[in-house]
């Protein structure tokens, strides 16, 4: 149970990775740091709004809609990232934008340690949802917690998947990314879908954020080493998934997660990394361009 | 033509993300022992040990997973500073604070004390409270010939390193004997669980110590179960805890995994108390574990509720100048800058050797934690108390002397 309600947290994070890279080909670095970002807003809000008390159990609402304000602010600020740094660099060498990528993330990360915002202690995330144990099968207990956060996560990835297979701007975003200098001829207006892009990823990882909040609710600072390999391991998904791959970003983070939480409880939980990271190598060695890439060579 | 974006080899992918995480890892050792943004480093005139002032420096980390260790020890030492400063300072000379934050890595740990004694010319290093770090740190002071000493580390090894390391803290064997000691005699357990960090020197020795102890007093450790620092999901050891069926649960971790360790223990429905050592002593503690924590024990170094005059004294002057109750890290801080004054009044220079065999020679120094006097291996020995977590705040159950 544990393995789907990290997968699909994976998964979501591995989507943004994804969908910028199939648009802008560059890896995105700074996009594990909006996923913090997301954990961090939603632990100010639940503790702004006053659902900090302990004895009085929030209103349902209250989950709802801090998940939908840290992922407005999140994707606001997935915009503004695109804008100010990786748009004017639109034209300069995919060297170049990763590197700013990774000025972004470390950005991000040490701002979020300013005093005023989120500063350098651990916290601990109000608990939104009554964490009741549902079931218990053979064991394995069943907790409300991963179902609704595995839930809402599969239902945010059915949105995505309607929206980019089913939608004018999901087409456009398509095109985009199938070659920008056509689809711009063809009247699409570039620079809005890939800001589109930018929020839509962003507001997931958000949501992703909000999510591990909820499983996890001691928050390590805005800097720790913890975030940093959650946002590799999303990244490795979307690698496994095929880069570029909306469903196959999906499907990665369910795996990781699956593999990383089956592989702690029945052989090691020492070396939970190892399984995820091996699984990359294999994939790499087997199957160059991911479980759902289509493998071209390319011409050189 | 373009090559299609989406059909881009994922090997090239993934060599970009590889360069990527090669620059971050860089970047991120290349921003060393930057001053404690707090003020903790604002010494404006330029620092010299030679005229007017002395100057002494302390490396903590003020940022971080362990960052109240840092802060509380800092708060500790600057008290100490400014009461002595207050009386006329040391034979007539002002002391002045120098402080490094070593964001809780052993790397950076080395760096500042490094900076401190090369760049900074102290003529005595405070620091640090993981072992890990003070060993570290450690090894650089007795490479210069500096003093140094942990207030808080109770690690063996820390003081192994050479004639310059001290300490003001009991040691992990000992700490290991309290808590097998309270197990017990006091929880009555027979049946012991341990979850350990495998990566800290602190947690893997006073786990051994605690398991030996624990045995030799008749008991049994069910399992022994290992985790990393910063780990976020425990489920898998506590789920082979649970299965055991321990009377208590053996957590010698540091706070911020101490208190994510607690909510889950709770979560999986295990009721048995957890119980742990002097790395649980934090405001964080309860702040992460909140209702997950209460009940749980640890031992540590005093208790702000003891009846002695030195702790009274000690908390109401923190409290005025800190608005908030000292922790034990606090009060270690304090008693290692003021047993360092003590000893610079007595010692006939302040060159490294004779300040260290100035140190060496304290005997039955009035300490808020208890009395210290240095031994042979320039180790305090003192009482420990145990504490339990009891509406957010850590009160005071007993305490427990070392053996005769």
């Amino acid at each position: 149970m544990d393995g789907v309600a990290v997968g699909s947290l994976y998964a979501l994070i591995a989507l943004g990775y994804t969908m910028v890279y199939g648009t802008l080909q560059f890896i995105n670095f700074a996009h594990s740091d909006i996923f913090v970002l997301g954990a961090w807003i939603s632990y100010t809000l639940a503790v702004g709004l006053g659902y900090a008390m302990a004895g009085s159990a929030p209103p349902a609402y209250a989950a709802v809609l801090i998940l939908l304000c840290a992922m407005a602010f999140c994707g606001a600020v997935g915009f503004s990232v695109e804008r100010l740094a990786y748009r004017p660099l639109r034209k300069a060498p995919r060297l170049n934008v990763l590197i700013t990528a990774i000025g972004v993330s470390l950005f991000l990360q040490n701002v979020g340690q300013l005093k005023w915002l989120f500063g350098t202690q651990p916290q601990r995330m109000p608990g939104l949802i009554d964490d009741k144990i549902l079931a218990n099968v053979s064991g394995v207990q069943v907790h409300l917690v991963d179902v609704l956060g595995t839930v809402t996560a599969l239902a945010l990835m059915l949105v995505l998947d309607w929206l980019i297979f089913r939608t004018r701007l999901g087409r456009a975003m398509r095109a985009v990314s199938h070659d920008t200098a056509v689809a711009s001829l063809m009247g699409i207006n570039v620079d809005a879908v890939i800001s589109f892009t930018f929020v839509l990823g962003s507001s997931l990882a958000a949501a992703a954020g909000f999510l591990y909040a909820m499983k996890y609710p001691g928050l390590n600072q805005p800097a720790h080493a913890t975030w940093v390999l959650l946002g590799l391991k999303a990244f490795v998904a979307a690698v496994i998934g095929g880069i570029g791959n909306i469903r196959g970003a999906m499907l990665g983070g369910v795996l990781i997660g699956f593999i990383e939480l089956f592989g702690a409880a029945y052989l090691s939980p020492h070396l939970r990394d190892i399984y995820v990271f091996s699984i990359l190598i294999l994939v790499l060695l087997f199957r160059p361009s991911g479980i759902l890439g289509t493998a071209v060579a390319e011409k050189v | 033509m373009r090559a299609n974006p989406f059909r881009l080899s994922v090997k090239k992918a993934f060599a970009f993300g590889f360069l990527g995480a090669a620059v971050l890892g860089l970047s991120a050792c290349g921003d060393r022992s930057k001053p404690a943004a707090d003020g903790g480093a604002g010494t404006p005139a330029p620092a010299t040990s030679s005229g007017n002032t002395i100057l002494i420096g302390h490396f903590g980390s003020m940022t971080g997973s362990e960052a109240t260790f840092g802060q509380s020890t800092d708060n500790g030492v600057r008290l100490a500073v400014k009461e002595a400063n207050a009386a006329g300072g040391i034979n007539g000379k002002q002391i002045e604070l120098k402080t490094y934050d070593d964001q809780g890595k052993s790397q950076e740990a080395g760096t500042a004390v490094t900076r401190l004694i090369t760049s900074d010319k102290v003529v005595a290093v405070l620091g640090e409270v993981a072992s890990s770090l003070s060993l570290a740190g450690g090894r650089v002071a007795q490479q210069y010939g500096v003093p140094m000493i942990s207030p808080s580390s109770t690690n063996p090894q820390v003081t192994q390193i050479g004639d310059m390391v001290f300490r003001v803290c009991f040691l992990d064997p000992f700490q290991g004997w309290v808590e097998a000691k309270f197990a017990r005699e006091t929880l009555k357990a027979g049946k012991a669980a341990i979850l350990y960090d495998q990566g800290q020197a602190y947690s893997k020795g006073l786990k051994d110590y605690f398991k030996k102890e624990f045995e030799g007093m008749g008991g049994t450790i069910t399992t022994e179960q290992a985790f990393t620092g910063g780990d976020q999901d425990f489920s898998a050891q506590l789920t082979t805890i649970r299965q055991t069926n321990p009377e208590v649960i053996f957590v010698p971790g540091y706070y911020t995994d101490a208190g994510n360790i607690a909510i889950q223990v709770r979560k999986l429905g295990i009721k048995v108390p957890l119980l742990g050592g002097d790395g649980w002593d934090s405001t964080q503690l309860a702040a992460i574990g909140k209702d997950a924590i209460e009940g749980s024990y640890y031992s540590n170094h005093y208790s702000f509720q003891e009846d002695r005059p030195e702790v009274k004294n000690f908390v109401e002057k923190y409290k005025a100048d800190y608005g908030v109750i000292p922790d034990g890290l606090a009060a270690l801080g304090y008693d290692a800058a003021r047993l360092l004054f003590d000893a610079m009044k007595r010692s006939a220079s302040l060159d490294g050797k004779t300040l260290a065999a100035s140190i060496a020679a304290t005997k039955g120094f009035a300490g808020v934690t208890g009395s210290i006097t240095m031994d042979a291996n320039r180790d305090a020995h003192k009482s420990a108390v145990i504490v339990q977590m009891k509406g957010g705040v850590p009160v005071y159950v007993t305490t427990i002397a070392p053996p005769e």
